[in-house]
């Protein structure tokens, strides 16, 4: 498989992530569009872990070829802490204005 | 066309295809349920690269912890297609255009770049279970015990900007 069809895959994924961030106005969509971007960077790492695992370096030492699988591994960690954290900040928002409407926080004060 | 070359083309367009109806699927519960499935086609994906430890993660953590929390948020609030905001049409033709331009200029880089890598398919010991613990307890041990760390801030950030303020 050429590594290029996996660029062009996580290319693509990735614009429909920044289209959505900018035209979805609800502020979840816009969260879910985020980890959709973060997806994207995950399967080009691992694409590009797979296509190091080809090269002679690779062969002599096993690991040199999961170091992105590594990255991967913590992308997800600090997402995951990130969704914790800016659900609740989410949440925080409804409470306060009973929206979710990110165009309602155009103002730093209430 | 030989089965992996199927299975590729099938799961990109499982996961573009998904993408796109999360985008403009105007109820948010809809928009969660397709993201998921983009989770699934991804994780397809890296069993088709054989990293079978993070197709494995993927679907337990993101599939099955991180967008129950969503869906869990979203039902919470009540939202559906009646409370969505409503969206300025110029606005929305600006956003597919600016996104729409940067994937032109990112495909037109690639399309310049000089490489013909090949991709290890069905094969390759770099996403298996020993060789990544090996390395994460070897080599990244030192982040793998801060990012609890990053946990625990991210836990108590959570319960103190969730909880109730006592007046």
């Amino acid at each position: 498989m050429d590594i290029k069809l996996y660029i062009y895959l996580s290319l693509l994924l990735f614009s429909i992530g920044v289209v959505g961030v900018l035209t979805r106005r609800n502020a979840i969509i816009i969260f879910l569009c985020i980890e959709l971007m973060l997806n994207a960077v995950n399967l080009l790492l691992v694409a590009f872990s797979n296509m190091h695992a080809l090269s002679p370096v690779a062969k002599a030492s096993p690991s040199f070829a999961s170091d992105a699988q590594i990255f991967v591994f913590f992308i997800m960690v600090v997402a995951a802490a990130e969704v914790s954290v800016g659900l609740a900040i989410i949440v925080m928002m409804y409470r306060n204005i009973h929206n979710v409407d990110v165009n309602f926080l155009n103002r730093l004060k209430h | 066309m030989n089965p992996t070359t199927i299975a590729f083309i099938i799961l990109s367009l499982l996961a573009i295809g998904s993408a796109l109806m999360m985008i403009f699927s105007k109820n948010p519960v809809h928009s969660v349920l397709w993201l998921i499935l983009v989770f699934f086609a991804i994780s397809g994906h890296y069993i088709l690269l054989n990293a079978q430890f993070l197709a494995i993660v993927n679907i337990i953590v993101y599939a099955g912890a991180i967008m129950v929390l969503f869906l869990f948020v979203v039902m919470l609030m009540n939202l559906n297609a009646e409370t969505e905001p409503i969206r300025n049409k110029r606005l929305q033709l600006a956003g597919v255009i600016t996104g729409g331009s940067l994937l032109l200029v990112l495909v037109s880089v690639v399309q310049r770049m000089d490489v013909e890598q090949l991709v290890q398919v069905n094969g390759g010991d770099a996403g298996l279970v020993n060789v990544l613990g090996m390395n994460l307890f070897k080599q990244y041990v030192l982040p793998f015990e801060i990012s609890s760390v990053l946990f625990l801030s991210a836990m108590i950030g959570a319960v103190i900007i969730g909880k109730k303020e006592i007046q």
